[in-house]
């Protein structure tokens, strides 16, 4: 019989190290698929995760990718140090994309140097109000911020689909669900040329900084982490819950908000039906292999940005199904996980007495 | 003069060595390179597996001359263009991109690569090298709609929508426009999913006809979830680009279906040719590109009889599905008698014929 049991003081080292373990694990899981699967595993590894990145225009994708997946997994980072159960970031980047994208539709043909900062405010403003209703229904109602925040996505989703099929239609575009393309004042500039990388990064990366000095060097981020880590002691300082609510919420949900209006002012320069692949939704696995720490989510935001990419070299080099994107990010997150229970657990056989010092070494922990 | 000769020969030798070198080379040149976008997985049964068959009847047509590719699940966001881009710079020169969200990304690559052939499907965009094609699948709508027509006992045909664009509204239209032909007291009810592939959303939307009182269902969208309902509930539907006969043996009258590979297989042939050139194709039953499938035995042989006809005057041209009088759903007429729809006021329709019920979601 064996049984988990929690350790005293689980390893602060093994914390840090925990999502490398779980990256090398999801790469040793490659390697048995990828040889099942009948593929050279030398050659594979090389497609799915150097290829992609080894011209200018690639790595350029792989930081036009990562940027959304950052701003939204620093948000995320944010909620759920503070035990605010988030999942609808997805939700408040479609709204960012609204509204940033509809100051850009009443502008015009605006040539105005607040063009673009007016979008990107009006894209926070916009991710923070949807970020607000949920904040709001908890505090006020204690509802579920798991569920309303979620159900909040499809309503967000709907009403993109509603503005482009509607109202916000381009009336030369053949009654197809788009709405005119952005002017030149409207977009974000470009970082480097011949790639596709603009504006976004760096406000990704700034917010990054941001948020670290955020939870780490001001008070309020202080209160952020007592309240997650231990929510009496927080009551008991006298912290408000509810500010804090509020507080993440709000954050999380402009961030996201400026990766929406970053999409549609970015690659796609327009308003349409579809913005996002679910980079919302890909940054719960960036926040969570981050560590919620801001420059763990950088990097995570990269490597969830290069599975991508790599998933997409597999097909077209390698004539493998789209789904083993999928199935590596979700097999990443399956070790990190695992890992992290034998941070916090160990395990014991209760049928012959181990003498307690004979813990499993960290390396079972990682696989 | 024995000297002579012989290095004569030896010069035809090396000569006759060198030119077949040349043509091994030929020979062994890199077969041409095509390359499909697909906004589904391939196993959807429905729009993207139909243009995988197409796929694969290239490579079937034309066996090692070409070699090709594809990219499935490829999202309607930012991502298609670098997808695009890349099929590019692998050396693919041409490209068909499948879906009507992919055309901006594909006229945005189309530019950087002018060596190279793009197809963008149902789209409406062109360049020096990027050509549109598209299938005029109203009339394969429309049959269906003369069958659902005869056929129907609660006079209220269901049509499940994916997203209010002029595509799927031509084809609910003609539906309906189909099934008025035979039987003036018909109404199509329909409902929009928002989406192209989501069999739970489009199973829920055709219980919901169902329960509306259809007994003929069809449908705009890319799974056979439809018919599978249709199936269980022991009503009627149509196969949508696939044949969904195996979903729904009693149920699935006959499928409106898209024979891509005729269209794949020429443009193929052009680029071969060095005869390949941009413009927009509107294919349908007549060329080939939308089949009827062999009708299901419970339809009834007078029914039978009356498609067979209608298909006829179809395809000879006596029959144009949009012509007048027309009037829309809201009684306003919109074509005079003998009048024909033109070509872009069909692309870019946006409003129910006399039948349907409801409107469109603005």
């Amino acid at each position: 019989m064996y049984r988990l049991e929690k350790r005293p003081q689980p390893s602060a080292v093994m914390r840090v190290v925990s999502p490398l373990l779980a990256a090398v694990a999801m790469l040793v899981t490659g390697f048995v698929v990828f040889t099942l699967l009948g593929k050279d595993p030398a050659q594979a590894f090389y497609v799915f995760f150097i290829k992609p990145i080894n011209t200018s225009y690639g790595f350029g994708e792989l930081l036009l990718k990562a940027s959304p997946l950052i701003l939204c997994g620093l948000g995320l980072a944010l909620c759920y140090r503070a035990n605010v159960w988030n999942i609808g970031a997805e939700g408040h980047l479609t709204l960012g994309a609204i509204t940033g994208g509809g100051v850009a539709l009443w502008l015009g043909d605006s040539t105005s140097l607040f063009a673009l900062p007016l979008m990107l405010l009006a894209g926070a403003l916009g991710g923070a109000a949807w970020g607000a209703i949920p904040a709001w229904l908890r505090n006020r109602f204690h509802t579920n911020e798991i569920l309303v925040s979620l159900m909040l996505v499809y309503i967000a989703q709907l009403l993109l689909s509603y503005l482009v099929h509607g109202p916000w239609r381009d009336p030369a575009g053949y009654n197809f669900p788009q709405s005119k393309a952005f002017g030149e004042a409207e977009l974000l500039p470009m970082l480097i040329q011949q790639t596709r990388v603009n504006g976004s990064l760096v406000l990704a990366l700034v917010l990054a900084g941001a948020s670290w000095f955020f939870s780490e060097k001001t008070f309020a981020g202080f209160r952020l982490q007592v309240a997650g880590l231990a929510p009496a002691a927080a009551a008991y300082a006298g912290f408000s819950e509810k500010r804090n609510v509020w507080l993440v919420m709000l954050l999380s949900g402009a961030s996201a908000g400026l990766a929406g209006v970053c999409e549609v002012a970015g690659p796609i320069g327009q308003l349409q039906a579809s913005i996002s692949p679910g980079y919302g939704f890909a940054a719960i696995i960036v926040a969570w292999v981050g560590r919620l720490h801001p420059l763990g989510v950088v990097l995570g935001g990269l490597l969830m940005s290069l599975l991508y990419l790599g998933g997409e070299a597999a097909q077209m080099q390698l004539a493998l199904p789209s789904a083993v994107t999928g199935l590596f990010q979700g097999v990443l997150l399956f070790y990190l996980l695992a890992a992290d229970i034998f941070i916090n657990y160990r395990l014991r056989n209760t049928a012959t007495a181990t003498p307690p010092n004979a813990a499993p070494s960290s390396t079972e922990a990682g696989v | 003069m024995m000297i002579r000769s012989i290095l004569k020969l030896a010069v035809l030798v090396f000569s006759a060595v060198a030119s077949l070198a040349a043509t091994s080379v030929v020979n062994a040149a890199e077969p041409l390179k095509i390359a499909f976008v697909y906004l589904g997985p391939v196993g959807d049964g429905g729009w993207t597996f139909q243009h995988n068959q197409g796929r694969l009847a290239v490579e079937k047509a034309l066996g090692d001359k070409v070699k090709t590719t594809y990219v499935e699940n490829v999202p309607e966001t930012a991502d298609a263009e670098r997808v695009i881009r890349q099929l590019a710079v692998d050396g693919n020169k041409l490209i068909f991109t499948t879906s009507f969200g992919y055309m901006d990304p594909t006229l945005k690559v189309a530019k950087l690569f002018p060596k190279t052939y793009f197809e963008h499907a149902t789209g409406y965009k062109t360049a020096p090298n990027l050509a549109t094609y598209q299938t005029r699948f109203y009339e394969g709508a429309y049959l269906l709609g003369v069958i659902a027509g005869k056929m129907t006992k609660t006079n209220t045909l269901g049509f499940v929508g994916s997203f209010p664009i002029p595509e799927v509204i031509r084809n609910i239209n003609a539906y309906t426009m189909g099934a008025r032909s035979v039987n003036p007291n018909i109404k199509t009810k329909v409902i929009w999913v928002n989406t192209w592939y989501d069999p739970g959303k489009e199973r829920q939307a055709a219980e919901t006809l169902v329960a509306q009182g259809a007994d003929m269902l069809a449908q705009n969208t890319d799974s056979p979830a439809v018919v599978q309902v249709a199936e269980e509930k022991k009503v009627h539907a149509f196969g949508w680009d696939s044949d969904m006969a195996q979903y729904g043996p009693h149920a699935e009258l006959t499928a409106n279906t898209e024979n891509w590979g005729v269209y794949y297989i020429r443009e193929a042939k052009r680029v071969l040719d060095g005869t390949w050139k941009p413009g927009e194709t509107h294919w349908g039953i007549k060329e080939g590109m939308v089949v009827l499938k062999p009708l299901n035995p419970a339809v009834p042989p007078e029914v039978a009889k009356l498609f067979e006809a209608k298909m006829k005057a179809i395809v000879d041209g006596t029959l144009i599905p949009f012509s007048g009088p027309l009037k829309d759903s809201t009684g306003i007429e919109k074509l005079a008698k003998g009048a024909v729809m033109p070509l872009s006021d069909l692309m870019a329709i946006n409003w129910y014929v006399e039948g349907v019920d409801g409107t469109i979601p603005k």
